[in-house]
């Protein structure tokens, strides 16, 4: 069967990479004892799907992988075997079991909600609830990316489902986090800045995300990675 | 949790930020308090090399055992660190704690390759500790060295306060003792390292003094005052089946070189090869008891979640109890999907079987390493292994399935002639003319695929080619040509791949295993001038070695190309290995006239190393 495991990561532990999570994670579920299904052929390995890659730096209260497990016991005990092989920073929250026909993590996402934070030291230097009024007045917020190819541009407004200063130095937003047109928040406040002729330092913001969802079922907006699936 | 020593903005600068923020899982942190000594381990490198190190991970399993002590580690900071830390003043620090270097009672430093030395500068110079042991004081750690190099720690000696000579697992908490005894009573550190070389393995370079004769010979190596001793004997754990063993190491986040477990199932060899260094520095030859392995190897996989297990020893297939081993990890890494990943076996019957069962076929590569290309040079070197045993196991292996066969051969060997390189062609056609004898055409997946790899011999102490001359850059570059023309001029060369090793490295390499503390002061301005990670090729600037050299009159001849007397007072002679000069002198004749010296499971040789009274076969 199909399980969710929802994980939130913080402190140090924001600093280690994508890749290397998914294999802190499959140490983790072997020590744990988890009956995890693998796959068959000569060097097999775990049945595992991330949801979103979190950058490196980002903190985050909403991670979601799923693994396919040949059985379970509650999910009350398979969290708490699970949280007893976490590292400081590391905790997993949720554990689902997903109707056989669930798409996995990964093909799931299709938004992320995240927090932005100015560091202590550091501010904006311009009225962040100001900017966010104003970027919601637009009917266009063009956005260009300069990759290794070429250069992208892009309608924020289109990939920015809500946004808004709770304060003069936190900023909410729920973006596009689908494949193909994830939106990295510090794109966001990138406009917000360029707005006042400013730029943006990622040094000063510490960015969390808050949890990851998926198209709802009835069609109408998001519910989060989550809600997805029966407890047990 | 934990401040981390560096700020947000330069974690996410770096390269790979994971190798300096700690918190891996099974690492260890106390609380500083309620210990009396803090120790930080050192492996003189990056992050990823020291990690796949098993002597640091039992030594941080030994002193984390002690309730009074608290290790941590710290590696070598990567170039792009380094040069933040010089510019934003920020000191070396340990990951467990995050805590300054500086503020420990100890640092150890691991000295596995001479390549590394350099770096031992650069951890020094980050930690704001005075690079020459007599400048510091009571605020600086006590620098101690440990490891393979530390048998001869001559041309490192003025960087350290004290070496321990052979395995930790015995005089570490001694040490400690007198510690924290003479640091209650008050001595001076200069009396504290006397006090120290009286606990047996601990060698304090400042207690000695060394003169040499005009032609820069050692003419008397002494220690300074009368109760300090003038030999240093090696410290052996004599029982391995009941000591520390690192059940629970420390995982790293990122991907280590050696990213496994680790069973350590012996020490020492038998075999008796002359050019090997590890064979007789780890004498008398040891075995863990393989209920106890079992035991182990069932606790790693419990403790750590890794997907892969291998087998460490030098001469894995020596083993008296590898069947049963194997057969018990095989079946219990089935159960766990773990990985075994065999180490170099003698290639027969036996391993063929057990590698078709663990490993594909069609992927894998036999090795094989036959370090010379006639039997003659072979039984000069006394190596044990015949054209014919290859020959025959390469069949085995071809009916089998394997198609990818490794040489390995070390080039610039004492005695050696155009006829052992030109061997060294000859034996990889024989057994690329056994693939294609053995396996029919319609069976052939592919190509044989043969890659014969040539090293530069490099004459290192504690060995029978102590005494003898290395070869110079020009004869290695020259003997790799003839090598290459060798192969080339094979039947079968096309299905024979030719690697050689760089030789500026080499030519150190050889100065530092044989130098003297003169030495010392060559690495220091080669430091000074921007040499660090010189084992890699990237960061290795052989034009300022050659400067640093020139600047302190020293010339690298002296110390590579001169054949010693055996009657020369050698750097390492004050240290006492168990094996014998005597033995060595005779070996070192033997290999003169050719002849071989049987392993010892079958004669005792007499070498010496039952002195420790522990050994299987020094005893039996």
């Amino acid at each position: 069967m199909k399980l969710r495991i929802k994980f939130s990561k913080k402190g140090p532990l924001r600093f280690i990479g994508h890749l290397d999570i998914m294999r802190y994670f499959q140490k983790a579920i072997r020590r744990s004892d988890i009956d995890i299904a693998y796959s068959t052929g000569f060097s097999p390995h775990q049945i595992m799907s991330f949801a979103a890659p979190l950058g490196v730096g980002v903190e985050s209260e909403g991670e979601y992988f799923d693994i396919e497990a040949n059985s379970v016991t509650t999910a009350e005990d398979m969290i708490a075997r699970l949280n007893a092989e976490m590292a400081e920073g590391m905790t997993i929250t949720g554990m689902r079991i997903l109707p056989d026909n669930a798409k996995n993590a990964m093909a799931s996402v299709k938004a992320a909600s995240y927090r932005l934070n100015w560091k202590e030291g550091y501010s904006p230097e311009y009225s962040l609830s100001k900017a966010v009024s104003e970027f919601l007045s637009k009917e266009e917020v063009l956005y260009t990316k300069q990759t290794a190819k070429s250069v992208i541009e892009r309608n924020l407004k289109e990939a920015v489902y809500e946004l808004k200063a709770a304060d003069e130095r936190t900023v909410y937003m729920l973006v596009d986090a689908s494949s193909a047109g994830n939106v990295k928040p510090g794109a966001v406040i990138e406009c917000l800045a360029g707005f006042y002729g400013k730029t943006y330092d990622a040094n000063a913001i510490q960015v969390t995300r808050e949890d990851t969802f998926t198209d709802a079922p009835n069609g109408e907006g998001f519910i989060s990675l989550g809600e997805v699936g029966e407890n047990f | 949790m934990r401040q981390l020593a560096l700020s947000d903005e330069i974690l996410m600068k770096i390269e790979k930020p994971a190798r300096y923020i700690g918190h891996e899982i099974n690492s260890i942190v106390k609380d500083r308090n309620a210990v009396d000594v803090r120790f930080c381990m050192c492996f003189p490198d990056v992050y990823e090399i020291g990690m796949s190190h098993l002597g640091i991970q039992i030594l941080y399993d030994m002193f984390n055992s002690f309730e009074d002590t608290w290790c941590e580690r710290v590696y070598s900071p990567w170039p792009d660190l380094d040069a933040i830390m010089r510019e934003e003043k920020i000191p070396l620090f340990a990951l467990e704690s995050q805590e300054p270097v500086k503020n420990m009672d100890f640092l150890g430093i691991t000295l596995q390759y001479e390549m590394c030395y350099t770096n031992i500068l650069q951890i020094l110079d980050l930690a704001g500790i005075p690079f020459i042991n007599e400048e510091r004081t009571w605020e600086d750690p006590i620098v101690i060295g440990g490891g393979p190099c530390a048998y001869n720690p001559e041309p490192i000696a003025p960087f350290f306060d004290l070496f321990y000579i052979g395995e930790g697992e015995t005089q570490y908490r001694a040490l400690l003792d007198l510690y924290k005894k003479d640091r209650a009573a008050g001595v001076s550190r200069d009396e504290f390292l006397r006090h120290a070389t009286n606990i047996p393995g601990i060698y304090a370079p400042a207690c000695y003094e060394v003169s040499y004769d005009e032609q820069g010979i050692i003419s008397e190596f002494k220690p300074k005052y009368a109760d300090v001793p003038a030999k240093v004997r090696k410290e052996v754990e004599t029982n391995l089946s009941d000591t520390y063993y690192p059940v629970k190491p420390v995982i790293p986040f990122i991907k280590s070189t050696q990213d496994r477990l680790v069973l350590e199932i012996q020490r020492g060899c038998t075999r008796g090869c002359r050019f090997c260094q590890a064979g007789q520095l780890y004498r008398p030859i040891r075995e863990r008891d393989v209920e106890v392995l079992k035991q182990y190897a069932k606790e790693l996989i419990e403790n750590t979640g890794h997907e892969e297990i291998s087998l460490s020893s030098l001469s894995s297939s020596d083993y008296s109890q590898l069947e049963e081993l194997l057969l018990f990890l095989i079946d219990e890494c089935s159960k766990k999907k773990i990985n075994i990943s065999l180490p170099s076996l003698r290639i027969d019957a036996f391993s063929l079987d057990i590698m078709s069962k663990i490993q594909d076929v069609k992927k894998t590569s036999l090795t094989f390493a036959p370090e010379a290309g006639t039997q003659r040079m072979r039984n000069v070197i006394n190596k044990g292994l015949t054209e014919e045993v290859i020959l025959d196991g390469a069949k085995l292996a071809f009916e089998g399935g394997w198609n990818k066969v490794k040489l390995y051969f070390m080039l610039g060997l004492p005695l050696e002639t155009d006829e052992d390189i030109a061997g060294i062609g000859a034996l990889c056609n024989e057994i690329a003319k056994v693939y294609y004898e053995t396996v029919p055409k319609e069976k052939r997946n592919g190509r044989v695929q043969i890659t014969a790899s040539t090293s530069f011999f490099i004459p290192k102490p504690f060995t029978p080619f102590q005494w003898a001359p290395m070869n110079s850059q020009a004869d290695f570059r020259e003997k790799a040509y003839k090598t290459r023309q060798g192969i080339i001029s094979q039947l079968n060369q096309k299905s024979i791949k030719y690697n050689w090793h760089d030789t500026d490295v080499s030519v150190l390499e050889g100065v530092f295993a044989r130098g003297d503390r003169r030495i010392a002061k060559v690495i220091l301005d080669a430091y000074k001038s921007g040499c660090v990670f010189d084992a890699w090729n990237e960061y290795f600037h052989y034009d300022k070695w050659l400067e640093a050299f020139d600047k302190n009159g020293l010339s690298i001849e002296f110390y590579n190309e001169r054949e010693r007397s055996t009657d020369e007072i050698l750097p390492w002679d004050f240290i006492d290995i168990g094996v014998t000069k005597a033995f060595l002198k005779r070996e070192w004749e033997r290999a003169q006239k050719g002849e071989v010296t049987p392993n010892c499971k079958e004669k005792c040789q007499g070498c010496g190393a039952a002195v420790y009274g522990s050994g299987k076969f020094c005893f039996e």
